[in-house]
């Protein structure tokens, strides 16, 4: 006998109902196929496509280290052998974020992937980015050591000119600690989901057309062949 | 937003799809990555320099020590005339009519007198001399404290005004080898304060001003501004970065110690601080921040900014991306 | 400096770092190698094949969405 319960049956929820609202716009905008796809357009056919899965996997990976590193206490990683070997995999892993990150910024630009009406992607993508580094100080000056020392009394002098020292102290440990391990994972968490939920929603950016004189003479060319007009790139969207 | 945007002739794509397993791309993914990370950390493992504590400071370099220590009696040192967030004396950086360092005010108040000199000495147990000369210094008025102070710090001021210009430095101050002692001519009457520095030195090989920095407050501290700040005004984290090439000149902040690699995404940052006006400027901390926020809001924005978001149009490395689609569409 | 994880390192990096030097750019050796990368890679990405050609074109042949 199943201890999964019945699927519930529909009430009779006022219109206004808050759960049925949000339910309704989630579904409208990511009905589990476009949530969870299994093809992608035959345009996506390069290796520049796997630097934005790459850096989620980095992501993965600093934060699985990050959590191991957490779990024993920040002071742990300087007496041990084990908490040195995840703080090595957790600085390489940052490493390779932003290796993957930037690599795939690059392909993005080159690809100007804010089109057709994918700019908020471009955006969160940025913002990301630009999340990340003040994810990595905060790591950075929490590492207990005299690099850790050289850059909190070096990075306070530009966080006070702006202001932000005020309230972000880099030589405050305890506070840098709070915001690398809590704060800045959870936001760069959020933008890199806001992200990918946006690129499911939109889909992987179409290639540019092929200006129409080039392609009517590529066609020209190919004698025999039926002459497709230029620019169109297929049928019907399913 | 149709001004900014242009002709953006983008459809969506009505042409085919071919199966792409989505999941088993990230789980392939993260073993990849994984992997290298794994392999990175077994063939060049991480950096860990132990931190510089004050009492290394004050038994590896007395001089520098008591000139600084001296130097924050006297209100002159890097964090005495700072501004804020830690005192009013000075005003901090601005960029013509913006000062936000001003404005945000004083948040971690730092009387460097008080917290790093007179705080720990009062901690100092059976010692007559000191607690002679803190009760002078304590009973004097503000005017005679400060002669006392700067009477005491000048000889260390001339000192390093001599070096820096590569001329003689004056011998008023000397350090014995064997004891570590530092013996000051000061350029007038000091009064108590050569007592007070000289209890500090002590206080500061025993480890004593570290800890009483540390639990000035409360027992329990996660904050280490005033030690950090205390040892930053001196030379010794400034000498240890200048040999792991960590000194803004040297490009520092893209830098880590030993030869790991540091932080590359920071090169734009980095590169402001070493090319007028921003080099030689004495607010070029906010300059730098100022333009890298301006460029770091076209970064954002640059699906809007015309010119910028045709280059990709213009330069076609897309068509190296997407080379197999084309070869498809003209010959289809 | 740790010597509890350097000691299982095949390569000991604790060691003041090589630059380049131009004019007035001074960049770590590390980091200089690190940035050629990232140009190597995104260049071999943007040119080398990339696996699943055959399922594409059976794709486009066959027509219709998967």
């Amino acid at each position: 006998m199943s201890s999964v319960a019945p699927d519930p049956p529909a009430t009779q929820a006022p219109e206004k109902s808050w759960t049925v609202k949000v339910r309704e716009a989630g579904v409208e905008a990511l009905p589990p196929e476009k949530l969870l796809p299994d093809g992608q357009p035959t345009y996506v056919a390069s290796w520049i496509y796997m630097f934005g899965v790459a850096s989620i996997a980095s992501l993965i990976v600093i934060i699985t280290s990050g959590s191991i590193l957490a779990l024993k206490g920040p002071a742990w990683w300087h007496y041990t052998g084990v908490g040195h070997f995840f703080n090595s995999v957790h600085l390489w892993s940052v490493e390779l974020f932003f290796f993957a990150m930037v690599v795939h910024l690059w392909g993005k630009y080159w690809m100007a992937a804010w089109r057709g009406g994918r700019s908020r992607v471009w955006v969160t993508g940025a913002i990301t980015f630009l999340v990340a580094v003040p994810a990595a100080l905060t790591g950075y000056v929490s590492q207990q050591n005299f690099d850790a020392q050289w850059i909190s009394t070096q990075a306070k002098d530009g966080l006070n000119s702006v202001g932000v020292g005020a309230f972000f102290n880099v030589t405050n440990f305890g506070q840098m600690y709070s915001y690398h391990v809590l704060l800045l994972p959870i936001a760069v968490v959020g933008l890199v989901s806001a992200h990918v939920l946006l690129v499911r929603k939109h889909g992987v950016v179409p290639p540019f057309k092929l200006e129409r004189r080039k392609a009517a003479l590529a066609t020209a060319a190919s004698a025999g062949h039926d002459g497709s007009p230029a620019g169109t790139d297929g049928g019907a969207q399913s | 937003m149709s001004l900014l945007r242009l002709k953006d002739d983008t459809q969506p794509w009505k042409g085919r799809y071919y199966p792409y397993d989505l999941v088993k791309e990230l789980c392939i993914a993260v073993g990849v990555i994984a992997l290298l990370a794994l392999l990175l950390t077994v063939l060049f493992s991480s950096p860990d320099d132990k931190p510089s504590t004050i009492a290394q400071w004050s038994r590896q370099l007395p001089q520098n020590f008591v000139g600084t220590a001296a130097s924050q009696l006297a209100g002159t040192s890097g964090t005495a005339t700072y501004g804020p967030p830690y005192n009013h004396n000075g005003t901090g950086q601005e960029a013509w009519i913006i000062k936000p360092q001003k404005w945000l005010g004083v948040s971690h108040p730092i009387d460097t007198e008080r917290d790093f000199v007179v705080g720990p000495l009062e901690t100092v147990p059976n010692d007559p001399a000191l607690t002679a000369a803190l009760a002078q210094y304590k009973a004097a008025p503000e005017k005679q404290k400060k002669e006392w102070a700067e009477a005491y710090a000048k000889p260390f001021a001339e000192i390093a005004e001599a070096e820096e210009a590569g001329k003689k430095p004056p011998a008023t101050v000397s350090v014995e080898e064997a004891t570590g002692t530092v013996t000051v001519t000061p350029s007038g009457d000091a009064g108590p304060v050569p007592v007070m520095m000289n209890s500090l030195l002590a206080l500061a090989k025993s480890g004593g001003v570290d800890g009483s920095l540390l639990t000035s407050k409360q027992f329990f501290q996660t904050d280490y501004t005033k030690p950090l700040l205390f040892m930053a005004d001196g030379g010794l984290l400034e000498e240890r970065a200048k040999a792991q090439h960590l000194l803004g000149e040297q490009w520092g902040m893209m830098n880590e110690t030993g030869s790991y690699p540091g932080q590359p995404w920071l090169w734009l940052y980095a590169l402001w601080y070493q090319v007028e006006p921003f080099k030689s400027s004495e607010n070029a901390d906010i300059l730098v921040m100022m333009v890298m926020g301006v460029l770091s809001l076209a970064f954002i924005c640059i699906p809007f900014i015309p010119g910028i978001n045709r280059i990709p149009r213009k330069i076609p490395i897309y068509k190296l991306i997407w080379k197999e689609h084309y070869r498809d569409v003209t010959s289809s | 400096m740790s010597s509890v994880g350097v000691l299982g390192a095949v390569f000991n990096l604790n060691h003041p770092a090589h630059t380049v030097d131009w004019e007035f750019i001074h960049l770590s050796v590390a980091n200089v190698i690190v940035i050629a990368v990232m140009l190597i890679v995104f260049a071999l990405a943007i040119v080398l094949p990339f696996p699943g050609a055959a399922s594409r074109r059976a794709a486009r042949g066959r027509g219709g969405s998967s």
